[in-house]
């Protein structure tokens, strides 16, 4: 279930960064940043909630267990 | 004009401070080999976030997204940090950690040693071997040219009587010793440890000052609202369009702007943070897999915090260095800048600071990070070749204990010295011929598409040796036939798509199909790398 949340909403990211509706707009967002850069600021903090996201409730625990009792060389 | 020699001093006090900081990671130093090679997997979740960013981050965070926002305007941002934000995260999240663990249960150090093992190949390695460290050289060169496009100008007339033939400015020659032996140093003291302590500080230090430069730049312009709007107007979106343009040898036309196409198979490039071996030894580093939260959560704000500032900086440049100024200050210098190329527009931080800040002070602390942003890059990339020769060459069908831990070390070292002085000598010998910033793109793209490789290797039981040699070769194919397409090293697409787009599907297609006709991997295999 977990995964499949993770997929679904890396896919939503991954369309919402190409902003067509944005191409040919240069209006300023707070009178200095341009509406095209002031989006794709905004995606970067929404991006890196979602793997804040991801980190709270979906971590890997069982890895780390599994990597800890190993036959290493 | 008198030469002021403050920007000097502070960059030989910058470089003091980055040996001092070494000579003390050198004292943690345990001298084993796997202390040398991974930092015996000690590295906490701050020191990991600072190396692995600062490790992606070359000369191209400062100098090159300024310039390439000066070339082609705000689509810069989403093409190359936003997408990376996204992707760079998911590579981490989704390659790095298993990887990661994979490393740790079974005592991998290498990525080749990963997949010789997955892939029940040895053949394998000596494939992936020259393939990885052609890629990587590329990657050297972008550091080392733009050290030489930093510092000359910075030095420019300090020294008439030592190098008139330089017009008084540090030669290459000297600027590439003095750098490439600055990090020859620390990675020589305390291998990985030294090289995360220094990433640490170089990563600091380069952050910090691409935001101090904002800050000056934008209030010599009058305020952030000024300075955005004596900005051309065709950069402040992402329409493509042309611009005419002066340039020494004429005029010339610069394509502004980007194609949708293009905006969205640029996504690829970023994937290349899956295949990067320097990377992969960094993410050995780790102490525990919990390390990994801080780097997947705040890696595209620290992108956002380099990036936002410099792209906005590239874009306030195009005002300033316009063909028609919209008002009769600042002076119209677009000759100064007017190349076509990233050889050019590669200088518009610094002509910009030069030109509106005027304090030595500013011009040296900016350098100063801008050299912190090539060179924690360089100890990783030069690391991590020494220890993939050592372990997947050196080392490999070598029973344990045919060589020591000192002798492992010292093999290291030895082929570090041997790649240093080729990188050296190719970026003295390409210092004018190459933008290196298309190159270094050429460069992410073969670790990009290669990652068609990395992914069913840790997510698909059914990959088979056969199949991740029909991936390898598929991704080399065709990249070898887009890069001599492009003139070997120049922009290039295929109707508008990245040809890092095509090779990774060319490699994830070879891998599927072969895989479903050859012999499996066993079952020993398969119970080692995927958790039952």
């Amino acid at each position: 279930m977990k995964r499949w949340v993770i997929v679904i909403g890396f896919i939503v990211l991954a369309v919402l960064h190409q902003d067509i509706w944005n191409w040919d707009k240069s209006n300023l967002v707070f009178g200095f940043l341009p509406v095209g850069l002031a989006y794709h600021a905004g995606y970067s903090i929404v991006a890196a909630l979602f793997w804040a996201g991801v980190v709270f409730f979906a971590w890997p625990t069982h890895l780390e267990e599994w990597a800890e009792g190993g036959d290493k060389k | 004009m008198e030469v002021s020699y403050t920007p000097l001093v502070i960059i030989v006090i910058y470089l003091s401070l980055l040996l001092a900081m070494a000579m003390f990671s050198g004292k943690l130093f345990r001298g084993t080999s796997k202390d040398y090679f991974v930092a015996s997997h000690s590295i906490g979740p701050f020191m990991l976030l600072m190396s692995v960013f600062g490790t992606t981050m070359t000369a191209f965070a400062l100098v090159g997204s300024t310039g390439k926002s000066f070339q082609i305007g705000v689509g810069t941002y989403g093409l190359m940090a936003s997408s990376s934000g996204l992707i760079h995260a998911a590579c981490f999240f989704l390659i790095g950690i298993k990887v990661w663990a994979i490393a740790k249960r079974h005592g991998y150090v290498t990525q080749i040693q990963f997949f010789r093992s997955r892939f029940e190949s040895s053949a394998l390695g000596y494939l992936l071997f020259p393939i990885l460290v052609l890629l990587v050289i590329p990657y050297l060169l972008i550091g080392v040219i733009g050290s030489y496009r930093v510092l000359g100008p910075m030095t420019k007339g300090m020294f008439p009587d030592l190098f008139s033939s330089t017009g008084g400015s540090l030669p290459p020659w000297l600027i590439g010793i003095v750098i490439c032996g600055v990090v020859l140093a620390y990675i020589f003291a305390g291998g990985s440890r030294a090289a995360a302590w220094a990433n640490t500080f170089q990563t600091i230090v380069f952050m910090a000052m691409g935001v101090l430069a904002f800050l000056l730049v934008s209030k010599a312009f009058g305020g952030l609202s000024a300075a955005i709007e004596q900005a051309n107007a065709a950069h402040l979106v992402r329409t493509p369009s042309e611009l005419e343009i002066t340039t020494s040898a004429g005029k010339a036309i610069r394509d502004i702007g980007i194609h949708p196409v293009t905006f969205l198979t640029y996504m690829f490039i970023p994937l290349s943070v899956g295949m990067f071996p320097h990377l992969f030894q960094h993410w050995l580093t780790a102490k525990s897999a919990k390390t990994f939260k801080l780097t997947v959560i705040a890696h595209p704000l620290c992108i956002m915090v380099v990036w936002v500032p410099c792209v906005l900086l590239g874009l306030w440049a195009t005002g300033v260095f316009s063909p028609n100024p919209s008002s009769a200050w600042p002076p119209p210098a677009f000759k100064v800048i007017g190349g076509a190329g990233d050889a050019e527009v590669g200088k518009v931080l610094s002509v910009m600071i030069n030109m509106l800040i005027h304090k030595p002070i500013i011009v040296g602390l900016v350098t100063a990070g801008i050299l912190a942003a090539i060179m924690s890059s360089l100890d990783s990339q030069f690391l991590c070749l020494g220890t993939i020769f050592t372990n997947d060459v050196v080392l490999h069908n070598k029973p344990e204990g045919h060589f020591t831990d000192k002798q492992q070390v010292l093999i290291a070292r030895g082929f570090i010295v041997g790649i240093v002085a080729l990188t050296f000598i190719l970026s003295l010998l390409l210092k004018n011929v190459q933008n290196v910033f298309d190159l270094a793109v050429w460069s992410f793209s073969g670790f990009g598409a290669l990652t068609a490789l990395v992914i069913p290797a840790l997510y698909w039981k059914g990959a088979t040796k056969h199949g991740a040699f029909a991936c390898v070769i598929a991704v080399a194919v065709t990249w070898i036939f887009f890069f001599w397409k492009s003139g070997w090293g120049g922009e290039y697409t295929v109707a508008h798509i990245m040809p890092v787009a095509i090779c990774f599907m060319a490699g994830l297609i070879s891998m599927i199909v072969v895989s479903l006709f050859t012999q499996k991997p066993s079952e020993e295999t398969i119970r080692k790398f995927f958790v039952q």
